[in-house]
């Protein structure tokens, strides 16, 4: 029986556990053994507090044997007559008997090794054996936990306050699995970043000028993983001209929005600005790279500026601009909208016009909220990748040129990564390096971010 | 109380054809604000019906009448800051020193700033004290100078009553400030660009009894420089800091005179039950 019908059986078995213990606790009910209010929760509880007790210690079990016996089996075909003719070769062996594995699980029929053949009958019988004592210990332990809970269903057994109990654990385990994984990201880059450094100078990555990654060092030493370039890519394309485009605009469509929109515009332009949030950063990417890169080169050919590039800083910076507006917008207008109306009709009242209580009142109550979305804005747009991808080009300018090609961190973090590599040489492990980086800005920014915007909630409550 | 009664009713017969919206009126100078069968609707539905008033310089009016009664919404058409309402709609005649404010010729930004408001919770802005004073002169540009600016906000500052308390700190923000002083902090405000009539929304609902008794006190000075509206759902307020009272229900105007009277010897029933706890 393998393990997925197994898995199903045990459930299946549950559920049968959940039936009869709300069916002792029914009769407890309806016997009249005991008055209603004397049964301290309902039926229901009472059966998925069996259930539980069935499910959960063999599914447990179940997930540990899964990790145990595969050793154990392999331990077992190596004590078998054909074992004692294998190479002592650790590197042969272990081919043979992944060899001999697939073949006895099925998942391959024919062996390219005769050795592998020969290992095959022994490794059959210690998978019978295993799994069979698996699936045998997996229902006892069912029948085990689920006779002992059934035997504690008692009038006063507090099922609903258990099961009550169990529910949060569950709450709890899903939302420890997000920040388990985020710190095993952050872990995975710290170690990986760790061996990069021990190749390539911490100093040399973050404050050289040259970005060149070679798998070897040049003559005089130099390994160009100089990381300024891209980090001044980044900045310009994120930081500067995304904002430049995004900060006024996404803060207009706000002020308007908020303030001189009739509802019913509102009601319509708001979802539809949360739809642009939503559009494939890919798409954007298209758009960029097809459309508003070469009107821009155009467009600076035209004004006399020669060298404009096709993959400019100024393409991707303002499609990205473009895309972060929602983002904008709809921070901005959470935060204008927590001002209290008191502040807008004390400034209206005084002969303000609307614009002016904008300006003066709106706006400077607003600022902190605004300022944490714009940090918020800007640690996407440096962590954003697919334009720049499309759009900004390779080559690690270090310029101010808007129309010439710069390249950021993530687009060489997909440069270094995508194709063939090799996990031990630097220019594999840079993109760790850079990803850790950027990790670690995007973390500080977003932490300020919300500490800001949180300060500035509480001063209205 | 007995004599009360017929007098109330003695007078309500006398008043009975009478449309005038009081025969007070007459006594007084001219009115600084006059409204004329004064209709309010949010929507559908109506929540001032028929109100005609007149408000004049030298005297405090209080508006009393239960929660929902449309005192707050009438007060608020004084001054057009229904207009923030989308929902609002105002028929009938108000008139600023004979000039129809709802005219199309009136410019709102103007009226605000000559018939001034003070609101339900202190609402300073989030600036200094300072600035706060500063905010309307500067908007409307009445000072040509540092010193200039400077002399109106400590004028305003004094006729509110907060000058000693806060000089030493104009700086400091306006928020800072306690609930009774932010209050002044926003009657100085309102002072500060020099209006002709001041609305207030139940300006002491949020106070304590000490900070209420100063603004009252405030209003007490404030009187004849300025006509003063003042909504209140406190019958003793109105009774301490008004020389006429309006009694509103149900968005209509059921009864406007001197406070005294009022208070002593209404002609309808229904501001007696109310001025005597039988509801509201």
């Amino acid at each position: 029986m393998t393990s997925a019908t197994l898995l199903f059986l045990v459930i299946g078995l549950g559920l049968v556990a959940w039936f009869f213990g709300r069916l002792k606790a029914s009769g407890m009910q309806a016997s009249g053994e005991t008055s209603r209010s004397a049964l301290h929760s309902l039926p229901n509880y009472h059966g998925w507090y069996v259930a539980l007790w069935a499910i959960v210690p063999a599914a447990i079990f179940m997930t540990i044997w899964n990790f145990v016996s595969p050793a154990l089996i392999t331990d077992a075909a190596l004590t078998s007559a054909a074992a004692a003719g294998l190479p002592q070769d650790s590197f042969s062996r272990a081919a043979i008997l992944s060899e001999a594995r697939a073949i006895a699980y099925g998942n391959q029929t024919n062996a390219f090794n005769p050795l592998s053949q020969s290992m095959v009958e022994p490794y059959r019988e210690a998978i019978a054996y295993y799994q069979m004592i698996g699936t045998v210990a997996a229902l006892l332990m069912v029948f085990a936990c689920g006779v002992y809970a059934w035997l504690q269903i008692k009038p006063d057994l507090r099922a609903r306050t258990k099961i009550e109990r169990v529910t949060m654990l569950i709450l709890l385990l899903a939302s420890l699995i997000a920040i388990i994984t985020t710190v095993g990201i952050f872990l995975s880059l710290v170690f990986e970043s760790a061996r990069f450094f021990s190749m390539v100078s911490p100093i040399d990555f973050l404050f050289g000028t040259e970005w060149n990654p070679k798998a070897v060092a040049g003559p005089r030493g130099e390994t160009g993983f100089g990381a300024i370039p891209l980090f001044w890519g980044t900045v310009f394309i994120g930081a500067i001209i995304a904002m430049i485009v995004a900060i006024p605009l996404g803060l207009m469509s706000a002020i308007y929005l908020t303030q001189y929109a009739p509802a019913k515009f509102r009601a319509w332009m708001k979802p539809i600005l949360e739809v642009l949030a939503g559009v494939p950063t890919v798409v954007y990417g298209y758009f960029a790279a097809l459309t508003v890169a070469p009107a821009l080169r155009d467009f600076a050919v035209s004004i006399g500026i020669a060298g404009a590039s096709s993959e400019s800083a100024l393409a991707a910076g303002v499609v990205m601009g473009i895309m972060i507006i929602p983002f904008v917008s709809s921070m901005a207008d959470d935060s204008i909208a927590a001002v209290p109306s008191a502040m807008r009709d004390g400034s209206l009242a005084m002969g303000a016009t609307h614009s002016e209580t904008i300006k003066k009142v709106l706006i400077p109550a607003a600022l902190p909220g605004v300022v944490g979305g714009v940090l918020l804005a800007v640690s996407r747009a440096i962590g954003e990748t697919m334009i720049v991808v499309m759009a900004a080009g390779l080559a690690a300018n270090m310029t101010a040129n808007p129309f010439s090609s710069v390249t950021t961190v993530t687009t060489q973090i997909v440069q270094l990564l995508t194709g063939d590599q090799e996990f031990d040489s630097p220019k594999t492990l840079a993109a760790f390096a850079l990803g850790l980086v950027l990790f670690i800005v995007t973390l500080l920014l977003n932490l300020i971010a919300l500490r800001v915007v949180k300060k500035y909630r509480e001063a209205y409550e | 109380m007995n004599d009360d009664l017929t007098m109330q009713e003695a007078s309500e017969s006398a008043n009975m054809t009478d449309s005038a919206p009081t025969d007070m009126a007459s006594e007084a100078s001219t009115p600084k604000m006059t409204a004329r069968n004064v209709n309010v609707f949010y929507g559908d539905k109506q929540a001032i019906n028929d109100v005609s008033i007149d408000v004049n310089m030298d005297n405090v009016t209080a508006f009393i009448g239960p929660s929902g009664c449309g005192k707050s919404t009438f007060l608020r058409c004084m001054n057009r800051m229904n207009d923030t309402i989308p929902i609002a709609r105002v028929t009938g005649d108000i008139q600023l020193d004979g000039d129809d404010i709802y005219a199309p010729k009136m410019d709102v930004v103007q009226l605000r700033a000559r018939v001034g408001m003070v609101f339900q919770k202190p609402n300073p802005f989030p600036k200094s004290i300072y600035d706060n004073i500063a905010y309307g002169p500067r908007i409307h540009g009445l000072a040509t100078g540092k010193e200039e600016l400077d002399n109106i906000v400590e004028s305003s500052l004094q006729r509110a009553g907060l000058w000693g308390e806060v000089k030493d700190r104009l700086h400091d923000s306006g928020t800072a400030l306690s609930g009774g002083q932010q209050q002044r902090l926003c009657i100085a405000r309102a002072i500060a660009v020099d209006p002709e009539v001041i609305l207030m929304d139940e300006p002491c609902s949020a106070l304590d009894p000490i900070a209420t008794a100063k603004i009252e006190e405030l209003i007490h000075e404030l009187r004849g420089k300025y006509a003063i509206v003042i909504v209140t759902h406190n019958m003793q307020q109105a009774a301490r800091v008004s020389q006429k009272t309006a009694f509103f229900h149900l968005g209509t105007l059921v009864e406007y005179g001197e406070t005294t009277d009022i208070f002593t010897n209404p002609r309808e029933e229904k501001t007696r039950d109310y001025i005597t706890g039988r509801y509201g």
